[in-house]
This record gives structure tokens, C-alpha cells and sequence, in this order.
């Protein structure tokens, strides 16, 4: 019973860190049709950029609670200026594009990021436990919970809803859906295809940003932290259905009540059991649970 | 659709390339000879990606086969003590064959991102496995080689007649690999890229192909994977990252996958600079790796190969019209 208690926390609260990890890059996908495999350096950014300004706030010995404001703001910053910058700069030149040709680009600036953060912040790790510690912590059926990683779920649950509301009942939303429908009309009824494009991008940057710098308190960050997330992000929304926010939903849930069962009674499975997963559902449903088959076309 | 044939329409590249390759090692230091004893095996391996990239299909998981003829080494010299090559370079082709031959089975099915993702998958579970089974093998410690014996004789990771065995099999890889090219699954593999559909309705079954393809592609990696293991003497779960795969393909980009001058060219040219990036700025070695794929990608997608045949095209005044995706 105990035991249970352990893997559905752990699970659920895992599963809103793997959201926050994966939802971004679905909706890029979505969008864009564009597996944007440097969706992990955007997130390690976020979390080290958040990270380090919070340690600004405390080494000036204002009050801790500013932490999470930092959080966010780093957060901020980095989505709001790699977004733009990558889909303008990059992305815009390779839409046309053969799928491999897209790929690679994405992985040559998740390089770039990667030891760009090596050579700013430097291969120690960086750590901050305030925002973690602060909040205290909670007792289960004898077992200590931190009130950190409910807020987590809290913001994944209001995120993930936002974007749902924002696609579904706002207008951009429904230019969005008309975009993704078919590129070449929704240009010449007049709607700013490549407005709609960097905006989507930025969203996605900026669900990255968030979502490193929020769990980066109940870790430490480290280099090569991005190229061991990114291939976990793509599990998650291959298993849901890729370009579905849902579907992230799913997948993290999915993924994180695999692995908690696993780490709890077959550690050296931990690893495995994602990408054992991913091939299972891509076998029996090669769009993922949540996802629309594409048509074949000539 | 000419690359294939450039070899024998372009004789003095190629000729002058592997005259080079086989006259001049005895003059060269010593860590030069290593180096290019590492090109040999990246070649080997990344000619599998290559041939993969002529249909259009990325994988970011051919590190599974790399993986899995270094490992198969690994296990040979581990249980059984076994370090002969005569018998552990058939073995690692036969492991990549075999894993190739499970793994293509859902692999022929699918295309694109979905394809370059379920490699990747395949890849992950392996590279979970030799991390998490660390008691068959050796965890994040890996295993510890040794030097490997050619008919009985020894023959050291960094010796010349270590490099003129590399040499030997990137021959043979050559060989097999143009005769694939030139096989009616060569030629449909490159109309594939075009349009597979059409293909398809002129009566071809693509993923036979395709299975095909990737049974060559996982054979040349578990046969770069036993050179890989005995250059270095040390094998590593890393070897099934998939950053490992990522550099097979950034050298395929780097060198043009069009023919088999260009994965050797990228190869020899990434192996040099990976070599001068971990001395002098080693925190910033995959970044060099990302502009120079940015580079490429945006200003010149043939690669490298590709630059000099422009070049020679001006030189002779002729254009070779060498088609590169």
C-alpha cells in the first residue's frame, strides 16, 4: 500500500515535469510540422537562466521569495529572445525543406546551445534549493511529500489548460487550426502565415523556458542536461500523438507511471521502459493515441 | 543519378585519394596514423547512414549497430578471451546484420521523422541496457579491450598494420556498398527519395528496399563497431548515444553522402578536427560541430565532396553535373 502511495506521487509529479518538458515541442510540431530537436537546449537555457538569476537574488540578500519571480523572468528572457531569433533567422529558411535537412538544423542549434552553456556558466553544476525548500513540506500515509512539486503539477495542469483554451476558443487559435490545415490558403485569405509561424515557435520556446526553469530547483543542472531531455521529450509526444497537446498530456502520464514502477521495482529497467513504450504504441499506432494519421500523397 | 558511377568517370580523385591513403601512413607521426586509423572506421560506419540518406531516410540511432559490434567484441574478449579478428570482424558484421534484420522488421514500415525517431528509441534501450546491466557490462565503466590479433598475430590499435587492416576492410565496404548502389535496390533506394509512391505503383515493393538498405546500413556499423573498439581499446555505453548517431550523420552532411568520396572526406576531416578541438577548446567542440552543420545546411547542402567538384568543374571548364540531395 505504502509503496503504491510512493509510485502514484512520484508518478504525477513526474508526470507535470515531463509535461512542462514536452508540450512545447508538440505544439512547434504541430504548427510547423517540425520535430524541433533543440526544444532541449531551449529548456536547459531556461533552467540555467532562471537558476542563475535566482542565486543573484539570494547572494544580494533579498528576500527568497523573489527566487520564484527570477524563475520566471528567466524563463521569460529566454523564450521571448531565442524563440524569435531561431524562427526568423533559421527555421524561416528551411520550411520548404526535406524532413532531414529540418532535423539537422534544429540538432546543429541544439549544439550550439548546449556548449554555449558550457562556456557561460561552466561544467559545475548549478544549484538552488530555496524555492524548493521554502514551501515546507507535507505528510501522506507516513511518507514526506515537498509542497514544491504540487505547485509544479498546479502550473502544468494551468499551462497545459491555457494553451487548450488558447487554440480552441480564441481567434488565433483559429487561425492556428487554418494554418495547419493548409498553409497555401490560409496565405491567400489574408492570414500572416509567417506571424502565425513565429508566434507558435516562441510559444513553444517559451513552454521550454518555463518549464526548465521550474524544475530546476528539484534538480541540479548540469551540462549535457539538454541532449538527455530532448530524446525524452520526443518519447512523450511520440506516445501521445505528435502535434497534440492532449496527446503530451497522455504521454507524460503514461511515461511517468511506467517509469516510477519501474525505478520502484525494477531500477535497471528505468531507462528502457520509455522508449520500450514508444515502440509499442508507434507499432499498433504508428500516429500515437492522440495523434491523426497523415494522408499519403503523390 | 550519376555519383555512384563519378568513381570510375572521375579516376584521379579517387585513384590519387586511395594512393595517398595507402603510400603515405609509413612517412606520417605517429598520432596522425591513429587518426586516420579512426577516420577508417567513422567511414565504415557513416557509409551506412549515408546509403540510408540516398532513400531520404535520417536515422539518429545507427549507433545501435556501432554499439553493437564494439559490444560483441566486448563480450568475445570478456568471457572468452577472444581478440582475433579474423573472427570477431564476421561476427560483428553478423550481429549487425542480426539486430538489423529484427529492428528493420517495423523499421521498413515507416519514413521520415518517425523513422529517424524509432531508430533513435531502438538505440536508447540498448544504450539503457549496457548502462543499467552494468554486471554483463561494466555499467558507465565499459569494458577494457586490449590488443587485437590478426591469424594469431598482434597487432596494436595504433600500429600500421592495424591502420592497413582498417584500410583493407573500407575497401571491401567500398566494393560492397557500389555494388549495392548499382543492384536494382540501389537504383530504386535513390528513386525512392524522389517519390516513393510512384515507385511503389510501378510494382515495387519499397519496403523490401528499405529492409534491405537497413540490413547493409547495420552490417557496415557492427563492422566499424569492432575496428572502433579495438582502435581505442576501451568501449562505453556512450557508444549508443545518440550523440554518437548524431555524428554519423553530421559526417555524412560534412562530406556529402552523395557517393563514398564524400563520407571519406567528412570522415578524415571530422577525425582531424575533432582531434585539434579537444586540445585547444574542448567546451566548445559541439558547437563547432553545429555551426559547421548550420554552415552546410544553409549555404552548401552537397558538403564538402561538393565544393571540390565545383572547383575541378572550374579548373577542367566542364560541368560534371553531380546530382546531391
Amino acid at each position: 500500500m505504502n509503496l503504491l502511495t510512493i509510485i502514484v506521487f512520484d508518478a504525477v509529479n513526474y508526470a507535470a515535469t515531463l509535461f512542462l518538458l514536452s508540450v512545447g515541442l508538440t505544439v512547434v510540431f504541430g504548427v510547423m510540422r517540425i520535430l524541433n530537436v533543440s526544444h532541449g537546449g531551449i529548456y536547459a537555457l531556461g533552467a540555467y537562466m532562471g537558476t542563475w538569476l535566482a542565486l543573484l537574488v539570494l547572494e544580494a540578500d533579498l528576500p527568497p521569495v523573489l527566487t520564484y519571480l527570477m524563475l520566471l523572468l528567466g524563463a521569460v528572457i529566454v523564450g521571448f529572445l531565442l524563440g524569435p531569433i531561431i524562427e526568423r533567422l533559421l527555421l524561416r529558411r528551411i520550411y520548404g525543406s526535406d524532413m532531414h535537412i529540418q532535423l539537422l538544423l534544429t540538432f546543429s542549434i541544439l549544439l550550439i546551445l548546449d556548449d554555449s552553456m558550457k562556456l557561460i556558466w561552466g561544467m559545475e553544476p548549478l544549484f538552488i534549493s530555496e524555492p524548493y525548500s521554502m514551501l515546507g513540506r507535507f505528510k501522506v500515509g507516513g511518507i514526506i511529500y515537498p509542497w514544491y512539486d504540487f505547485v509544479l503539477v498546479g502550473v502544468s495542469v494551468v499551462f497545459g489548460g491555457a494553451l487548450v483554451w488558447m487554440v480552441r476558443a480564441t481567434r488565433f487559435g483559429k487561425l492556428v487550426i487554418a494554418v495547419i490545415h493548409d498553409r497555401e490558403v490560409s496565405q491567400a485569405i489574408g492570414i500572416n502565415v509567417n506571424l502565425v509561424f513565429t508566434v507558435a515557435f516562441t510559444v513553444g520556446a517559451l513552454a521550454a523556458a518555463l518549464g526548465g526553469a521550474f524544475v530546476a530547483p528539484k534538480i541540479a543542472v548540469v551540462p549535457q542536461f539538454a541532449l538527455e531531455v530532448v530524446v525524452l521529450a520526443f518519447a512523450v509526444i511520440a506516445i501521445g500523438g505528435m502535434g497534440s497537446i492532449e496527446g503530451a498530456a497522455v504521454g507524460a502520464i503514461i511515461v511517468s507511471f511506467a517509469r516510477a514502477l519501474a525505478i520502484h521495482l525494477a531500477p535497471e529497467l528505468e531507462l528502457m521502459v520509455v522508449y520500450l513504450i514508444m515502440i509499442v504504441v508507434l507499432v499498433i499506432r504508428p500516429e500515437g493515441l492522440f495523434g491523426e494519421a497523415e494522408l499519403r500523397r503523390i | 543519378m550519376t555519383n555512384w558511377m563519378d568513381w570510375r568517370a572521375l579516376p584521379r580523385a579517387g585513384v590519387a585519394a586511395a594512393a595517398l591513403l595507402i603510400v603515405l601512413p609509413p612517412f606520417l607521426p605517429g598520432w596522425i596514423l591513429f587518426v586516420l586509423t579512426k577516420a577508417m572506421f567513422m567511414f565504415i560506419a557513416v557509409m551506412g547512414v549515408s546509403v540510408l540518406l540516398r532513400g531520404g531516410l535520417l536515422t539518429f540511432g545507427h549507433a545501435l549497430y556501432y554499439a553493437t559490434g564494439a559490444y560483441a567484441v566486448g563480450f568475445c574478449v570478456k568471457w572468452l578471451g577472444v581478440r582475433e579478428l579474423l573472427f570477431l570482424i564476421p561476427l560483428g558484421a553478423l550481429a549487425g546484420f542480426i539486430m538489423a534484420a529484427l529492428v528493420g522488421i517495423v523499421m521498413a514500415r515507416y519514413r521520415e521523422v518517425f523513422f529517424a525517431m524509432l531508430n533513435l528509441a531502438f538505440s536508447m534501450i540498448l544504450f539503457g541496457a549496457l548502462l543499467k546491466l552494468y554486471w554483463i557490462t561494466g555499467g558507465t565503466d565499459g569494458l577494457a579491450i586490449g590488443t587485437a590479433t590478426l591469424a594469431g598475430i598482434r597487432l596494436p590499435g595504433d600500429s600500421y598494420g592495424y591502420y592497413y587492416f582498417a584500410l583493407t576492410m573500407v575497401g571491401i565496404v567500398t566494393l560492397v556498398v557500389y555494388r549495392f548502389m548499382a543492384s536494382p535496390a540501389g537504383y530504386f533506394l535513390r528513386a525512392m527519395y524522389d517519390n516513393e509512391i510512384r515507385i511503389e505503383y510501378s510494382g515495387v515493393a519499397v519496403r523490401q528496399v528499405v529492409y534491405r538498405t537497413y540490413l547493409l546500413a547495420g552490417t557496415l556499423g557492427g563492422v566499424a563497431g569492432v575496428l572502433a573498439a579495438f582502435t581505442i581499446g576501451h568501449i562505453v555505453p556512450e557508444d549508443a548515444f545518440w550523440i554518437q548517431s548524431g555524428e554519423f550523420v553530421f559526417v555524412a552532411l560534412l562530406g556529402g553522402f552523395g557517393g563514398v568520396p564524400g563520407p571519406m572526406l567528412g570522415a578524415l576531416v571530422f577525425e582531424f578536427l575533432q582531434t585539434y578541438a579537444s586540445k585547444y577548446f574542448p567546451l566548445a567542440w559541439q558547437m563547432m560541430m553545429g555551426i559547421i552543420m548550420l554552415v552546410i545546411i544553409l549555404f552548401q547542402p552537397g558538403g564538402l565532396w561538393a565544393i571540390y567538384q565545383g572547383i575541378e568543374a572550374r579548373i577542367t571548364g566542364k560541368d560534371k553535373g553531380g546530382d546531391h540531395h
